[in-house]
């Protein structure tokens, strides 16, 4: 059975994007280990609530680690301590009685605070929107075993499309940059026949598109990867690196 | 009682599709130019129709509730998606997949709109493969296929234990480029409030930007829902805590019926409820079930041990377990519809059998699976489901059975839809969960992302071009005519009566309570006296929430606990609307178990004589007041109505 523990709760609290933000100290008392970190903090909003306190903001969705809507940095690491673990998948038996546990949004110049822990991605979206597709108009497809793809591939394809769009990689990122989520969009593809044609395309647009949005370079720190929840391999941005040069070459 | 024209076209099932869209009216490129559709939702059937709809060339405006279109709940689908391909060579067909549907739902689904669905399945397939859905191949660079609850062919399409993430990230990719065309305009952390009348025809949409917290207008030709479920009703269910009825509600308020709400599915392959903290419930995919095989002690002791945590599953011996599903059900055994297995679970804890502390538990157990095919094999297969079992739980699956109980997942109701997936409001659509057409009284594994995207991609950007071709809808309308300010007045004055009560209690508070009523009146097993407890204690629920919610902060910039309250006023007239459609059905089919009406061995009894027909509820301008009910009666031709057997 999971003990109960008590801890410190220090977390982020920002009115808006252009306000100045600061801690606020909690102290939680006999949070059963099995609670979840998100019902830890729902257990901290109700208490909230009944004192009649506006409860603290942050996204989450699927509370099954799939949506990517949950984005906390907790303790110094994005998702918290566990590896291979979405924030919403943590749970409290994780932590020690008498503990102090700091979370704080995810801090990126490109992702700017909404409200408390709760960031803008919107840039997410826009790199996908500049090339993280394959054009195929709906009804135009060919009969899906016309093109065998060695299991191999598919499965590398299907590591790098694991990919939940969290931000994560951009939070552990010293220089905040975006290398891990658009490599595995573009080596999912590129690994695929059907993404190749368009394969040089894809690669340009989206790196220009993230270096337009004021994200960071990428210098090899491997912090992304580490931290990825869903384990996405360092390898992609390799991958990503060289469908960039030779699409360069190719101009 | 209003006749109800489901539009179902003329021929043979198997014709019906192909001669509607022989016939049916066009928008002519040019034309298409002019048009603007509002769809609400990105899921699988949001997302494909807007992008299908931009590459046709209409204008959308596409609006979700979180940060992005990826986020909607159908990202955690895991287990697959259906399609008559029969790339198994194992006997499977258009008709198969359309046969076993309509079984799996118990005779409770519209034959026309299930055809359709099993004909276009095929497509889908091809369509996802050619956007980059990484689907598991076999070494020979071919498709993979497994085998789902209630079918005997292997026909189910996956990608690991994600294909619900690949089918939406690829419908995503679509949409993504639709945006980047300029066809699609998104709306993220927008939520629908209202749909906007206009001379009889759905016009436009009041929504509210949930960062400012504004109220936006929006108008178009038509506007298409894909809004999802109301599993939420229950606060403890597998969809995700954003998912809600709200947009499905607004409909039904302006007067478009709410078809068979008490269809709701109980998932019998979830983590049980532990503790009263719980936001949410996880599922555990319904293909672990290829797998594992579901068992309780045969001895009642061993079970009590279980409870008091004195025994462990595993060092209960093989004689000593009831496989009560391959027991009663030795044809289809631990591959039963997901109805069946969740009321067995439920029917061996109800006698105490139950194998955890609260009692409400059962073995799934991989044991003999490991034996047979080895621990690596196993965890190629199910290894991410069983690390989130044992993040979740703190037991380990490879070495102790894992212990699963029934959770709400998945609502087979929905908004009344025509052949056309129409409702009876002009201009208004609804497509995939959102909608009631295509499940019955029971959905079949695996289906529901086949649903999504068959309406999406390949349904919907039909049959509304059909409602577009007619000329006199073609004039854009601007927002500031007053149809728009009454509707948006009556929002403005909805939230300013919620902002007002301040009283004591929390949203959530209140909406586990009603959970709690649902779950146990409206849940698994029903009965007439039940249902009335029910429908009394949630009008309780309604007073109190009028009277002592208690809402912080202002309705100005963004305000969770608000948006929560807006939710939790339509759950609750939703819950009444699903205990009024249980009470009325005096008969047992698929989820919806009236325990007044089983067989001698506790099988589901219909009754085909009486309630062989879609039951329409109708609004009556009040919450409080009782809907109507008109009846769509169901013509099948093409499939002779059976009682379900999964024994032989």
């Amino acid at each position: 059975m999971d003990k109960n523990i008590s801890f410190t709760l220090r977390i982020w609290r920002q009115n808006g994007p252009k306000e100045k933000g600061h801690f606020d100290e909690f102290q939680m008392k006999d949070i059963p280990g099995d609670t979840s970190f998100l019902e830890m903090l729902d257990i901290l909003n109700e208490q909230l609530v009944e004192q009649g306190k506006e409860p603290v903001v942050f996204d989450h969705d699927c509370r099954e680690g799939i949506c990517g809507m949950c984005s906390l940095y907790i303790n110094g690491h994005p998702h918290g301590p566990a590896t291979g673990a979405t924030t919403c998948q943590i749970y409290m038996r994780r932590f020690k009685d008498g503990d102090t546990i700091t979370v704080e949004p995810w801090r990126s110049a490109a992702f700017p605070v909404i409200k408390d822990c709760m960031v803008d991605r919107g840039a997410f979206d826009k790199i996908m929107q500049a090339g993280g597709y394959i054009s195929v108009r709906t009804g135009s497809a060919p009969d899906a075993n016309n093109i065998p793809i060695p299991k191999q591939n598919a499965d590398l394809a299907m590591d790098a499309a694991s990919c939940i769009g969290c931000g994560c990689c951009v939070a552990a990122c010293k220089n905040g940059s975006a290398m891990l989520f658009v490599s595995a969009k573009v080596s999912q593809l590129a690994l695929l026949p059907q993404g190749r044609v368009e394969a040089a395309r894809r690669a340009k647009a989206m790196v220009a598109k993230m270096d337009e949005l004021g994200f960071g370079a990428c210098t090899n720190t491997g912090a992304c990867a580490a931290e990825c929840p869903k384990s996405v391999s360092i390898s992609n941005i390799a991958r990503l690196n060289r469908e960039f040069i030779k699409a360069k070459l190719k101009d | 009682m209003a006749t109800i024209d489901s539009k179902i076209p003329e021929g043979p099932v198997a014709e019906k599709w192909t001669n509607y869209k022989a016939h049916q009216r066009l928008v002519n490129p040019k034309n298409k130019l002019k048009l603007d559709v509002i769809v609400v939702g990105t899921g699988l059937a949001g997302a494909s129709a807007a992008a299908s709809l931009g590459e046709m060339g209409f204008n959308v405006l596409n609006f979700c509730i979180q940060d992005s279109p990826r986020r909607a709940h159908s990202i955690a689908a895991q287990g697959g998606i259906n399609a008559a391909k029969n790339y198994q060579n194992d006997g499977d067909s258009v008709y198969r997949l359309f046969y076993d549907t309509v079984k799996g739902g118990d005779y409770r689904a519209r034959e026309a709109n299930v055809y359709r669905l099993a004909e276009v399945s095929a497509n889908i397939i091809d369509q996802c493969v050619a956007q980059g859905v990484p689907f598991a191949r076999e070494y020979g660079g071919l498709l993979a296929n497994r085998s789902f609850g209630g079918v005997q062919v292997s026909r189910t399409f996956y990608a690991k234990g994600q294909t619900g993430q690949q089918l939406l990230l690829g419908a995503y990719s679509a949409l993504s480029r639709q945006v980047h065309e300029g066809k699609v305009k998104l709306f993220t952390r927008y939520e629908m409030q209202d749909v906007v009348m206009v001379d009889g025809r759905a016009r436009g949409i009041i929504a509210k930007n949930l960062v400012t917290g504004k109220m936006e207008r929006f108008s178009a030709n038509a506007v298409v829902l894909a809004t999802g479920g109301y599993g939420n009703t229950y606060f403890l269910s597998t969809n995700a805590m954003a998912c809600n009825c709200s947009a499905a509600i607004a409909a039904y308020r302006k007067g478009a019926y709410f078809a068979n709400p008490a269809f709701v599915q109980i998932h019998p392959t979830c983590i049980p409820v532990h503790g009263d903290k719980q936001s949410k419930l996880t599922l555990m995919s319904e293909s672990l079930r290829n797998d594992g095989r579901i068992w309780v002690p045969k001895d009642i002791e061993d079970a009590k041990k279980l409870q008091a945590g004195t025994l462990q599953g595993k060092d209960i011996p093989e004689e000593k377990r009831d496989y009560y599903l391959e027991r009663r059900y030795p044809a289809f055994g631990n591959l039963v519809p997901r109805d069946v297995a969740s009321r067995a679970a439920k029917e061996r804890c109800d006698k105490g059998f139950g194998v955890n502390n609260t009692g409400k538990a059962v073995f799934l157990d991989f044991s003999e699976a490991i034996q047979r095919l080895g621990k690596d094999v196993v965890a190629q297969r199910y290894g991410n489901l069983f690390d989130m079992y044992e993040e979740i739980t703190n037991v380990n699956p490879y070495e102790n059975p894992m212990m699963i109980y029934p959770a709400i997942h998945y609502t087979m109701g929905g908004l009344w839809v025509d052949y056309e997936l129409q409702t009876n409001l002009k201009g208004l659509f609804a497509i995939g969960e959102c909608n009631f057409s295509d499940h019955g009284a029971n959905r079949l594994g695996a289906s529901a992302l086949m649903q999504g995207l068959a309406d999406g991609y390949f349904v919907l950007p039909y049959t509304i071009q059909n409602y577009l071709a007619d000329q006199s809808i073609w004039p854009a309308i601007k927002t500031d005519r007053p149809e728009f300010d009454e509707v948006e007045k009556s929002v403005n004055a909805k939230i300013d009566h919620l902002m007002g009560i301040h009283g004591k209690k929390s949203v959530d508070s209140i909406h586990k309570e009603l959970g709690k009523v649902m779950w146990e009146y409206v849940g698994m097993g029903r009965t007439k006296e039940g249902l009335l407890t029910g429908l009394k204690k949630i009008e309780e629920i309604r007073n109190e929430f009028e009277t002592d919610l208690f809402i912080p902060g202002s309705k100005d910039g963004l305000n969770v606990e608000l948006d929560k309250a807006i939710r939790l006023n339509d759950f609750i007239t939703m819950g009444k609307l699903i205990a009024y459609d249980a009470l009325n059905r005096e008969e047992s089919c698929g989820g919806h178990f009236r325990e007044e009406h089983q067989t001698e061995e506790g099988e589901a009894k219909r009754d085909d004589e009486n309630f062989f027909y879609v039951a329409c509820w109708e609004y009556q301008g009040d919450d409080k007041k009782e809907p109507v009910l008109s009846k769509e009666p169901l013509v099948y031709e093409a499939i002779k109505v059976q009682t379900r057997n999964y024994k032989n």
